[in-house]
């Protein structure tokens, strides 16, 4: 009698010692999925990246706002959910659009217009002092000529103004 | 002595060169310009046939079981177009009202409540419309466009546009009562 009494003591401690394994197992792969509770500077590393459209000129790391601070907690709470930097700022970029990035998106047009602007630019720049430098053609063939040959009809009529004296 | 005056060819930028520059400066002030005129525009004037937007819906806050919302869905009714935002404190000042005038209008069947939720965070933007115990169509402003079509200056705006797809009056800042909002309603359904 005893004994039967000593192993159902045993049988219901071991089912207990089970079920709170189990519970102990489960919390903690919850706590493993959600991660540790990311660092201000982790934070803050992606909120410097952003600009909030309501504070123009302030970078989201340092804006003061109550809106800036709701951005921020959000970027907190995606990074626990394991979310990545770029998963990050494309969520911003879907939902308050393109102008929040600091920096604009890698796009070939973005880069590419600017350098031809600049080539071009260059390239008109350089031109434009390669004419002002060169001496007019015209100019000089004239010169070349007065010095190389005088007019002929200038020196004639010299020669009759020396008669008439 | 005697210098002959041949013309010479003028010296400098070619033509097509100038035409460059000048075509470049040209567009570059028109771009300064316009942005400018945009600037000092404001916001859309009454008068101006609204374009239809799409909002999508917070999940609660579906009109007939549909998930987004189109304006150009809604003619043949008074829309009142709302812009608020949760870290919006003057937005608080007008909630109740606008609430209070959704369920006294609602009834009709001929005028419906858009609340555009202005760059904003949906956990903040529920608590917000959980507080003042809103019910009608609200969603996010996606990527700011809705915005920037109406041009607005900040929150809370307002803007009624009547059974024809015309904005007939903004509301700057918050409703001071209840009466102000329905000053504006009462014409448009008469």
């Amino acid at each position: 009698m005893c004994q039967q009494k000593f192993l159902r003591v045993t049988y219901y401690k071991l089912l207990l010692g089970a079920i709170a394994a189990l519970a102990l197992s489960f919390l903690s792969s919850v706590a493993l999925a959600q991660g540790p509770t990311p660092t201000d500077d982790e934070v803050n590393r992606i909120a410097k990246q952003l600009y909030c459209p309501v504070c123009e000129s302030t970078p989201l790391d340092a804006c003061p706002t109550e809106a800036c601070r709701q951005w921020r907690d959000l970027i907190r709470t995606m990074l626990a959910e394991g979310k990545s930097e770029a998963e990050i700022k494309q969520y911003f970029v879907d939902h308050y659009g393109v102008r929040v990035l600091a920096e604009p998106p890698n796009r070939l047009a973005t880069y590419l217009i600017p350098a031809i602007a600049i080539l071009l630019g260059a390239l008109l720049l350089f031109r434009g002092f390669q004419m002002w430098m060169k001496p007019s053609k015209a100019r000089v063939a004239v010169k070349t000529a007065q010095t190389s040959a005088p007019d002929p009809y200038v020196a004639r009529l010299e020669e009759e103004l020396k008669k008439q004296k | 002595m005697t210098e002959t005056s041949i013309p010479a060819p003028r010296r400098g930028v070619p033509l097509w060169a100038q035409i460059i520059i000048w075509v470049f400066l040209v567009g570059l002030l028109v771009i300064v310009a316009l942005g400018l005129q945009r600037r000092q525009q404001g916001t859309v004037q009454p008068g101006q046939v609204i374009d239809n937007f799409s909002l999508p819906l917070y999940n609660g806050y579906e009109v007939d079981g549909k998930s987004d919302i189109h304006l150009a869905d809604l003619r043949g009714k008074v829309v009142v177009i709302n812009f608020w935002a949760s870290w919006c404190k003057p937005c608080e000042q007008e909630a109740a009202e606008l609430q209070q005038a959704w369920t006294e209008y609602d009834p009709t069947g001929q005028v419906v409540f858009l609340g555009v939720d202005y760059v904003d965070t949906e956990p903040e933007a529920r608590v917000y419309l959980k507080k003042f115990g809103i019910t009608y169509a609200n969603g996010p402003d996606l990527a700011t466009r809705i915005s920037q079509y109406f041009r607005i200056k900040g929150v809370p705006e307002t803007y009624f546009v009547d059974q024809d797809g015309v904005l007939r009056y903004v509301q700057i800042g918050p409703f001071p009562s209840i009466e102000a909002i329905r000053a504006q309603i009462d014409p448009l359904l008469e």
